[in-house]
């Protein structure tokens, strides 16, 4: 180490200090956290870049589906035998699989199951690749904040539309419930609103379509409206126990209430007299 | 100096003279009562009963039984303009618009959840105990009845708010009606007073779930208590526990205040699940029409067997004489209740029949004690449990991800392999029990003192058991077998002839027979050296 002033002795000895391997991997945790904070894709400039509509999104999109959707849905979007056609499944598809992390699929099994979205698919990518499935030959669209905005619904009515439609499979609040074969109808209370609009727009996995004939767009509304209030709404009458009906307070009558009750009933009849 | 005060004293003379009440309390107020936990079980459900109908009497103040459309304009914003019944609206209205309603709604359901449950493990109880047994036949007959009674009090009981799950129930329940073969058809219109759901079910429901049944439940309640009191309770065995005595503490004041004080843990545990957990949330449900049905929709607990065998049904059906026999329905509503209330109803008389034991019974028994009883039980239990749980098979399959039709065949064959299984396990569990008392009275109990003896050898030193374990011990009774051997000529006695005196004369002999039998202290010799330690020399040691 000439010319700095350090010498090598002193290095060596540093390096065998007790911090020294703390010092270490704090370092590298922070020039890799640091390097992928500046590496990643920002949001703010790519909602510029589509609101100017710019056509190098079906590209990008076109890229992006190559990379990630293509050795399932074929290279034009053609379908294989693992996977469906995308063309004419529109934008509000693509948005809700990939949004709602089941697309890309993990495995195949009875239904994709919502998780973390993919690394690469920022709201950037997955309007990009919604652009390019678009492109294909078009189908509903995304909806725009204003059409999922539920302080614009009507709860009341949207109540009576949703269980008219969705509760006997969703449960009454949205809970979820079980359908044949391994597949469910999902717990809606992690949806987005413009997910949950999606998901009746485009009838995803075991879902019926719910057109914009059966039920109008303002509907749509009112019953996110209703889904949205309900699954915020406090339990007036305590814990909800999940929400799901007679089943868990079945349960807590047994576990809880009874339970208690015969705890009871030993410890008051292990009193005894004391003989004086 | 003993004398009481005037107060006291002139108001009772004043009572005492005109309806006679201080020999009657003289008699009664020492009346002994045994002391053992499971004594209590029942009393879960007659203070259960007695919060129903406090909380009952509540709700009826508010409640509206009618069925006639209004338009909501209540506090519960999501239903605001939405049309329902004046049953549902008043069901929401008790439980966002009057002080208290919710939390007395709430108490009302988890009393009527506890009620059962209380009868349940009650009746549970007094089956493995033999508690039945004459001369009880009767009092268990009546609670049998209360048991079905409070079934059929919590079918119309959570039909009244008229809610969107109650009417699942409801539609359920029309279904069985008109499965029922020839007036079937009949009966659901005499039911509902028309096309179903008709306008006149609710309030009808409601006579029968504030007026008729609760009326008949306390009237059986009275006389399954006076019963219980004038037969005089069972006791468990144990020192100087005879079937002439009772041993234990005086009604007043020792068993009166333990009473006191259970029918207030059920009161605190009851308003405790009233005030934090919530139960039948109506509003959640939305009002009840005939088009819209819910995912898990479920009773409540106490019909949970009856949805199980209705899921695992097959869709079975006949067509015979342009009648059509719907066996999906009608097989799952009759059999498993049948079986479950039929057996326990018959379970007194066929036992006697097989053992001939006409003998009247005080002390109870321990389960392990009559192992066939005991296995009889844990398997209808099992029966009952498999179909209680499948009942909730969609709930199971949505969150534990199973495949729906998995439970459903899982069911459809636990339902009769488990209680078989079920059964032998627990005969083998009972045997060894007594294998297990008999050693524990025959060899003693383990001191945990190493003791060498001048060979060489190591021994552990046993000791004779605690007096009240023994005693606990000895209090088993043997089973009565019925006589079926031949006389000196090889002719059976006259009841073991026919087919079915041969058959009986087995089950009883296999009833009956004491496969352990105790004894006491150290006979066999052949265990001599192995448990040497055992001797009168050795406890004065220990002493």
């Amino acid at each position: 180490m000439i010319g700095t002033g350090i010498s090598v002795n002193s290095i060596t000895a540093r390096r065998r200090h007790p911090l020294a391997r703390v010092a270490v991997v704090a370092l590298a945790l922070g020039l890799l956290g640091g390097g992928y904070a500046l590496a990643a894709p920002n949001g703010s400039t790519a909602d510029a870049a589509i609101a100017s509509g710019k056509a190098d999104d079906v590209a990008q999109g076109k890229s992006l589906f190559v990379a990630h959707c293509a050795s399932c849905h074929g290279m034009n979007a053609e379908g294989t035998k693992k996977a469906p056609t995308l063309i004419g499944v529109g934008a509000a598809a693509v948005n809700f699989q990939v949004s709602s992390g089941r697309m890309p699929a993990a495995d195949a099994g009875p239904q994709a199951p919502r998780k973390p979205r993919a690394e690469w698919a920022t709201d950037e990518a997955v309007d990009q690749l919604s652009a390019y499935v678009q492109s294909l030959g078009g189908g509903p669209t995304v909806p725009s904040a204003e059409q999922v905005d539920p302080a614009k619904g009507d709860p009341a009515k949207g109540g009576e539309l949703f269980r008219a439609n969705c509760i006997q499979c969703h449960n009454f609040v949205g809970a979820g419930g079980a359908l044949t074969y391994g597949k469910y109808a999902p717990p809606l209370n992690p949806a987005t609103p413009t997910q949950i609009y999606e998901a009746m727009a485009t009838g995803p996995q075991a879902m019926p379509v719910f057109n914009d004939s059966t039920i109008t767009p303002e509907q749509k509304r009112d019953m996110i409206a209703y889904i949205t209030h309900v699954r915020s709404q406090v339990d007036p009458g305590g814990s909800g126990l999940g929400r799901i009906g007679p089943v868990t307070e079945g349960l807590v009558a047994w576990v809880v209430g009874l339970s208690l009750l015969i705890l009871a009933s030993i410890w008051i009849t292990a009193k005894k007299r004391r003989a004086a | 100096m003993n004398a009481p005060p005037k107060a006291i004293a002139g108001v009772s003379t004043f009572v005492d003279d005109r309806i006679g009440a201080g020999n009657f309390l003289k008699r009664n107020l020492r009346k002994i009562f045994p002391d053992h936990w499971s004594f209590l079980l029942g009393e879960i459900a007659l203070y259960s009963f007695v919060i129903l109908l406090l909380t009952g009497t509540f709700l009826t103040f508010w409640f509206k039984p009618g069925m006639g459309e209004v338009t909501y304009t209540g506090n519960y914003a999501p239903l605001y303009g939405v049309k329902m019944s004046e049953a549902y609206a008043s069901a929401l209205h008790i439980s966002f618009d009057v002080r208290g309603g919710l939390l007395m709604r709430q108490i009302h359901h988890w009393a009527a959840l506890l009620f059962v449950g209380g009868m349940t493990v009650h009746m549970l109880r007094i089956f493995f105990t033999g508690a039945y047994r004459k001369p009880r036949e009767l009092n268990w007959i009546i609670g049998i009845l209360l048991l079905s009674l409070a079934l059929l009090e919590g079918l119309t009981g959570y039909s009244l708010p008229d809610d969107l799950l109650s009417g699942a129930g409801l539609r359920i329940t029309q279904g069985v009606a008109q499965s029922i073969p020839i007036v079937g058809t009949y009966v659901s219109f005499f039911l509902f007073g028309g096309e179903y759901p008709g306008h006149d079910v609710i309030s009808r429901f409601y006579s029968i779930h504030i007026l008729l049944i609760p009326g008949i439940l306390l009237a059986l309640v009275s006389a399954h208590m006076i019963l219980m009191w004038v037969q005089k309770h069972t006791q468990m065995p144990g020192k100087n526990r005879t079937e002439k005595n009772v041993v234990g503490a005086p009604f007043y004041p020792a068993f009166m205040i333990k009473s006191g004080a259970f029918f207030l843990f059920t009161f605190g545990v009851i308003a405790l699940l009233g005030t934090f957990a919530q139960i039948n949330p109506i509003w959640l449900f939305g009002p009840y029409t005939p088009a819209d049905i819910s995912a898990g929709s479920q009773p409540d607990w106490y019909m949970g067997f009856l949805e199980g065998a209705l899921r695992l049904m097959p869709s079975w059906e006949i067509n015979f004489l342009d009648h059509t026999v719907t066996l999906s329905v009608l097989i799952p509503a009759l059999v498993p209740l049948g079986i479950v209330m039929t057996g326990l109803a018959l379970y007194p008389f066929l036992e006697q029949w097989i053992t001939g034991d006409r003998r009247e019974h005080h002390v109870a028994d321990r389960p392990r004690n009559n192992p066939h009883r005991t296995a009889i039980g844990i398997s209808g239990m099992t029966f009952y449990g498999l179909l209680w749980l499948l009942g909730a098979n969609d709930e199971l399959s949505a969150n534990f991800h199973l495949d729906l039709y998995t439970t459903t065949w899982f069911g459809r064959i636990a339902v009769f392999v488990g209680p078989a299984i079920a059964y032998w396990i627990t005969y083998r569990m009972c045997i060894g029990l007594q294998r297990k008392d008999a050693e524990v009275l025959s060899h003693g109990v383990e001191s945990g003192v190493i003791k060498r003896l001048p060979n060489g050898q190591y021994i552990e030193v046993h000791t004779p058991p605690a007096e009240d374990i023994a005693e606990h011990i000895r209090g088993k009774k043997e089973i009565p077998v019925l006589e079926s051997a031949e006389d000196g000529e090889g002719i059976p006695p006259k009841g073991a002839r026919s087919a079915i005196g041969r058959l009986r004369a087995k089950m009883s002999q296999a009833y009956g027979t004491d496969r352990v039998p105790l004894t006491d202290g150290h006979h066999e010799e052949a265990h001599e050296e192995e448990h040497a330690g055992v001797g009168a020399g050795d406890r004065k040691e220990l002493h």
